[in-house]
């Protein structure tokens, strides 16, 4: 196990930097080897030169292969994946394109009458984004501190422990959880904030394990430097660590919150849908982007499955929107650190 | 700024008991204390998952009068509830070991063409659109997977349930092969949609391979494939078994593409070992139904079946935390 963790982790900034790096020097090393190895087989060596020529004919095939397969595989992989965004934009991009759809809500639509608004659903994922996020980040990013900066022995494990099984955990269970600690035990009603506690609780590993791995590549000698100049432990965490590591952590949070606009399972079993506009995360009723998808792709009528597409469409540039800021702060603070 | 050299020197004994624990400081009392609150927390949460889980499904299973474990009865409302999991247990788990199958060699490829192959200016491009792919919600792989995916995989079932229906799980199951709600279908779907995060989270690990393992691999003379195989792929391995336990994670749990594409079967319909049937998962099974839970013996049933999602979850997470553990801790 060669394969451990380096003492001296790089920055997370300097990642893109190492691919970038050996994007080019390292490929014409690559090839200044090959140069170099082909004169010298024939020439010099000739204990065993036969034995050496044939070997490196088969590492070369090897080679080749792997290249092939890598350039295959990405093929392969491409093919879908863009299918499915060509099919999101081409079958959504008329209702998305239409100015009533961002300014008016679904009222007065049917499975049988096209049109309508998704303002009424924008508005309800992003609200319950925002307070998934207020709760998660704290508690993740805090979780995350401990566990890099003060964990240690058996608590730290277990907690350790903990955020890979809440990892795991499937929407469907958290959103279950919530009902059964919601409604079943504390009596209350199916809202939207019921909602936003299951997503809070999808939410925290992502932000968890995204802030750990950025906390471990923040050199050791940051901290010894801080606290060699006699700064306290929680001020060097404060002003030392988090800024170092800070765009990886935004980069986290933001597909944290991508997982979580998403998710469509507890919404299903805690916040049912509605064609109105509704922004009381404690009412009964409030629709989503992810509900209404779920709402229209049950009729069979073209109208409503053209909303369910322009639906997906509008969730999916949010979502895009989310991690090209996520991205410019991430570039920006680049610089700082 | 000034105070915070040799605070234990000047400070008389009314604070040693604090500061004997290194920590002296408000500021650090605080701060340890509310990070310590959070990990706390997480734990806490995980552990009332299982209690409130297994809590509110033990009376209705008390009442259930066949094995929870064996049978694939689900009447759940009545005097004699009757229901059990094994139908759903098979359907998650084939469908989930199909989409495991197909996305981590093809994912982990893709991380390694991405990191060590691709030359700049696709690398960046590619590596974005995965990340974004990464976060489409599952409904639209559902939408996608039924609509548009599904009708061209159809031929692909009918070429196996032609050609190697001999083989039990490639039966041809009365025509089924000719469906798109399928359980084959369901499996591909899942693994295209896990496909991204194996991707994204394996070129995360590979990236950070420390510059010089590789140069030391070249400069020992090997080429692309075998610096890849002796300094890449040792180093990314405890990262691709997280990044592949957290894709069989979503598979097993995955609910609104499961819901959408498979078909459910009639009441009473025999098992069979074919992949080209319907069915429902655990999770496609509980949102089919999130509107009936109005007794408590009724949720009771469906929040026994979560509970064993979860603790079917659990244990991959467990497995691959062991194997994960043998990584060397931080700064250790």
């Amino acid at each position: 196990m060669s394969a451990s963790t380096p003492k001296q982790g790089r920055p997370d900034a300097a990642a893109e930097d190492v691919r970038t790096l050996e994007a080019t020097p390292s490929c014409s090393a690559t090839r200044v080897v090959e140069r170099d190895a082909e004169p010298a087989g024939p020439a010099g060596n000739p204990r065993n030169e036969g034995a050496s020529g044939h070997k490196s004919g088969g590492r070369a095939a090897a080679d080749v292969a792997a290249r092939i397969i890598m350039w295959g595989a990405f093929v392969l992989a491409v093919i879908p994946l863009v299918w499915i965004l060509w099919s999101v934009v081409s079958n959504g991009l008329e209702l998305v394109g239409s100015p009533r759809w961002w300014s008016d809500d679904a009222a007065g639509t049917s499975a049988r009458r096209p049109g309508g608004g998704a303002l009424h659903a924008i508005v309800g994922t992003l609200e319950m984004a925002a307070v998934t996020a207020l709760i998660a980040v704290p508690i993740g990013v805090l979780t995350a501190v401990y566990l890099v900066e003060y964990g240690r022995g058996r608590l730290a494990r277990l907690v350790s422990f903990m955020v890979d099984i809440l990892t795991g955990v499937p929407s469907i269970v958290a959103g279950l959880f919530i009902y059964a600690f919601w409604v079943t035990t504390l009596g209350g009603q199916r809202i939207p904030f019921a909602a936003t506690l299951s997503l809070v609780l999808l939410m925290i590993p992502v932000v968890v394990r995204s802030t750990e791995e950025m906390l471990k590549l923040v050199p050791n000698e940051l901290r010894e430097a801080s606290f060699a100049l006699g700064v306290p432990k929680w001020k060097t965490i404060v002003q030392v660590v988090l800024p170092t590591a800070f765009s990886g952590i935004v980069t986290g949070i933001l597909l944290g919150l991508a997982r979580v606009m998403g998710e469509t399972a507890p919404l299903i079993i805690l916040a049912p849908y509605t064609k109105y506009l509704q922004g009381d995360l404690f009412a009964n009723l409030m629709a989503t982007l992810p509900t209404m998808i779920n709402d229209n792709r049950t009729e069979v009528t073209q109208a409503a499955i053209d909303r369910a597409w322009a639906a997906s469409l509008t969730l999916i540039l949010i979502i895009l929107a989310f991690n090209l800021v996520g991205r410019l702060i991430a570039r920006t603070s680049k610089v700082k650190a | 700024m000034t105070s915070v050299t040799g605070v234990s020197a000047p400070d008389p004994s009314p604070t040693s008991s604090v500061a004997s624990r290194s920590t002296g400081r408000l500021g650090d009392r605080v701060f340890s204390g509310l990070s310590i609150g959070a990990g706390t927390l997480v734990v806490v949460l995980v552990l009332l998952i299982g209690l409130f889980l297994v809590t509110q499904a033990v009376p209705a299973l008390q009442r259930n009068e066949v094995n929870f474990l064996t049978s694939s009865e689900w009447t759940v409302s009545g005097e004699h509830p009757r229901f059990g999991v094994a139908g759903l247990l098979w359907v998650t788990v084939v469908s989930s070991i199909i989409a495991m199958l197909l996305a981590v060699p093809v994912g982990v490829a893709v991380a390694l063409f991405l990191t060590q192959y691709a030359p700049t200016w696709l690398a960046r491009p590619a590596a974005g659109t995965i990340d974004l792919l990464a976060a489409v919600p599952s409904i639209v792989y559902g939408l996608w997977g039924l609509r548009q995916f599904g009708p061209v995989l159809v031929p692909v079932q009918q070429f196996f349930a032609q050609y190697f229906g001999w083989i039990p799980i490639f039966a041809p199951n009365n025509g089924l092969s000719g469906n798109v709600s399928t359980i084959f279908v369901v499996g591909v779907v899942l693994a295209i949609m896990i496909l991204p995060i194996v991707t994204a989270l394996s070129r995360e690990v590979f990236a950070q391979t420390p510059r010089a393992h590789i140069e030391g691999a070249m400069a020992l003379g090997a080429t692309k494939w075998e610096t890849i195989r002796t300094a890449v792929l040792p180093f990314g391995k405890p990262g691709v078994i997280s990044a592949a336990m957290l894709g069989l994670g979503r598979a097993l749990g995955e609910t609104l593409a499961v819901t959408i594409i498979l078909a459910t079967l009639a009441p009473g319909t025999p098992w069979v070992a074919s992949l080209f049937n319907g069915g429902e998962t655990f999770a496609s099974k509980i949102a089919n139904n999130a509107g009936e839970f109005d007794t408590p013996q009724k949720t009771g049933a469906f929040l026994a079946a979560g509970l064993v999602l979860f603790l079917l979850t659990f244990v991959v997470n467990a497995i691959a935390r062991i194997v994960i553990e043998r990584r060397k801790a931080f700064s250790e």
